[in-house]
């Protein structure tokens, strides 16, 4: 009887090890892992970024060549999607359609990611008069009807005449600036019962900068909740720079993008005889927004566990 | 409660004179104002001045911003330049052509939203709940162009079932019940089309509100008693899984009556957001900055609507 039970002790003991040993971030890869519509999310990305990236390389064609007498060809075995009506390879057009509305999606994400990020962690750490004025900006800009500004702003754009090469990173800089609310929020609420922990208390005794203990120990711990917000935010910003691009707003020809490919749809002849020219460029956004999702979901559960019946 | 609602209200005014401010700066870095973007040819210089005047153009942008936000406080946005007629007239010809379809879109979403989300979180990790969530991830990330795009191409365009966009068919001028008929053909699309683009978040928050319901032990005393496995989900756990979807109510609001203005572009219909790009075009500040206000308070409302709910609808909530 004495024996099994004892052996039951180190067995628990052992298990107890190896439980201790397993850093969060390990959890939550472990826990990643097995969440199968996220990796095949990840996988789809992953192969998505891949074929936008280096595609190009293969290709036997060029941005922008033109080619009359290939004009208007639906798939075949020398161009795989067909071609437009300037003879442009469509399957080209998509891959590097891929590269900028990825791109964009990105970087857009990135500054509202720095601003977010930076403007929550100042209004709850010092909570009182900055966290009240930047959250009544917060307020305001939760209330500002995203689409319509953009969408006014995207023709501010084409007034100004700026630039189809230099206009996307206008779009991403707005894009990016529209979207910080919701992480700043996020991470604010973090930082408010973070500063009231016992680390913070050491941080104080050593006599820290406050940019320190922000940058260098309140916001490391927001991290988990910043990559899953970033995630699904990158998902949201490709959605909107297609919409304004497929308005003619966001960004414009001869740069193409999966929604300004999509513009095509407006001319009835390409959009009814010729739907080898705007369905592919859709089926990305569609199948790439779906991917992001899935892993922004995915890694929710796996970093935060208090919201994983969601 | 009143007391409550009061003092929401009063935040709502310094917030609406933030977005009042941001939305005139945004609008007066637009180059070119209505009398450019007309580009009418028969237009002295002398007569450009005279319209300028007339419209309030030529005054320095802090005057205009504060005879426009003097009006508003009595509820005048404005003259639309483009409709030449009142901007809140304009919102009010338009909104309802919105409302219309953005209500059935609504209706059909949350019947939708609620069973498929009850069942699929009933059979949690059921064939049905995986299929369920795939859908709802690549529902959630439709892009709303291209699916109203491939709906006219296939169901209008190819197979003629259905107009391609509009809302009445043109030269018709049909009354009475064939007036209504021929409407609901219009509509049909743009419904379908936006419910599929609403329904995919809201059963993802319903199946979550289910699964959070029939862990509980009322549920687990419901089965023990020997209920029908129908009456302990439809009479006790659903209502309950409701109550949190309340809250959902009040942020429609913005949508119901704000217009989606890619779907209407996309089908031409007639709605506030079609009316607002095309505003956009030919620089109608009045139209465009009073529509984005009105896009504003509906939120603001609708944020207040759902915090009032939520307290109504889960007494352990106090609102102070």
């Amino acid at each position: 009887m004495e024996q099994p039970s004892l052996n039951r002790t180190e067995q628990l003991q052992e298990q107890l090890k190896i439980v201790k040993a397993e850093s969060p971030w390990r959890i939550a890869i472990r826990r990643f892992a097995k969440n199968r519509l996220a990796l095949i999310g990840l996988i789809i990305l992953f192969i998505m970024a891949i074929i936008c990236a280096f595609g190009p390389l293969f290709s036997p064609y060029e941005l922008n060549q033109t080619n009359i007498k290939d004009k208007n060809l639906a798939p075949n075995a020398q161009y795989w999607l067909g071609t437009d009506k300037l003879g442009r390879d469509v399957l080209l057009r998509v891959m590097l359609a891929g590269r900028i509305s990825l791109t964009v999606g990105l970087v857009a994400t990135a500054i509202s990611v720095v601003i977010g990020a930076t403007l929550g962690a100042v209004a709850g750490f010092y909570r009182r008069f900055a966290d009240t004025i930047i959250m009544r900006i917060a307020d305001i800009f939760l209330a500002l009807p995203t689409l319509p500004i953009l969408i006014t702003l995207g023709a501010i754009l084409s007034d100004l005449k700026i630039e189809p090469s230099k206009r996307i990173y206008f779009l991403m800089l707005i894009i990016g600036i529209l979207g910080w609310v919701g992480l700043a929020r996020l991470v604010r609420s973090q930082i408010l019962t973070l500063r009231e922990q016992e680390f913070m208390q050491a941080t104080e005794a050593l006599g820290l900068r406050d940019s320190r203990k922000i940058f260098r120990h309140l916001l490391p711990n927001t991290v988990p909740i910043i990559i899953v917000s970033a995630t699904l935010g990158v998902a949201g910003a490709i959605l909107t720079e297609s919409a304004l691009s497929f308005l003619g707003l966001g960004v414009v020809p001869p740069t193409p993008s999966w929604g300004n490919m999509i513009n095509a749809a407006n001319n009835l002849i390409d959009f009814r005889k010729r739907p080898w020219i705007w369905i592919p460029p859709g089926v990305c956004i569609l199948v790439t927004v779906t991917a992001i999702n899935l892993i922004g979901d995915g890694l929710r559960d796996a970093l935060d566990p208090k919201m994983k019946s969601r | 409660m009143s007391q409550y609602i009061i003092r929401r209200l009063l935040q709502m005014i310094p917030t609406l004179i933030g977005i009042s401010i941001i939305v005139f700066a945004i609008s007066q870095l637009v180059p070119g104002d209505y009398i450019t973007a007309t580009q009418n040819p028969n237009l002295t210089a002398e007569r450009i001045a005279q319209l300028r005047a007339l419209y309030g153009l030529d005054l320095p942008p802090v005057q205009q911003y504060f005879v426009w936000a003097k009006n508003m406080l009595v509820g005048d946005l404005g003259q639309s330049l483009q409709h030449q007629m009142p901007v809140t007239k304009v919102i009010n010809t338009y909104v309802w052509n919105s409302f219309i379809i953005a209500f059935f879109s609504f209706v059909f979403s949350w019947i939708i939203a609620a069973f498929v989300g009850v069942f699929s979180a009933q059979f949690q990790y059921s064939f049905f709940d995986k299929v369920v969530t795939l859908l709802v991830f690549l529902l959630m990330s439709l892009p709303s162009f291209f699916i109203g795009l491939l709906a006219i191409k296939y169901f209008a365009l190819d197979m003629k079932l259905l107009p391609t966009g509009g809302m009445t068919t043109a030269g018709l001028n049909a009354t009475g019940w064939a007036y209504i008929k021929d409407v609901g053909l219009h509509m049909f699309m743009p419904v379908v089309v936006m419910t599929t683009l609403s329904v995919g978040g809201l059963t993802r928050y319903f199946r979550t509100g289910m699964l959070e319901v029939i862990r509980q032990d009322y549920i687990r005393t419901a089965r023990a008693k020997g209920l029908k496995e129908r009456t302990v989900i439809f009479k006790h756990a659903f209502r309950n899984a409701l109550l949190p979807a309340i809250t959902l109510l009040g942020f429609e609001l913005p949508g119901l009556f704000g217009g989606a203005m890619i779907l209407e572009r996309v089908f031409n219909w007639p709605g506030i957001g079609q009316i607002y790009l095309a505003s956009l075009n030919l620089r109608d500040y009045p139209l465009m900055l009073g529509f984005t206000m009105f896009l504003a308070v509906l939120t603001l409302l609708g944020n207040l609507i759902s915090d009032v709910l939520y307290g109504v609808a889960d007494p352990r909530i106090r609102l102070k």
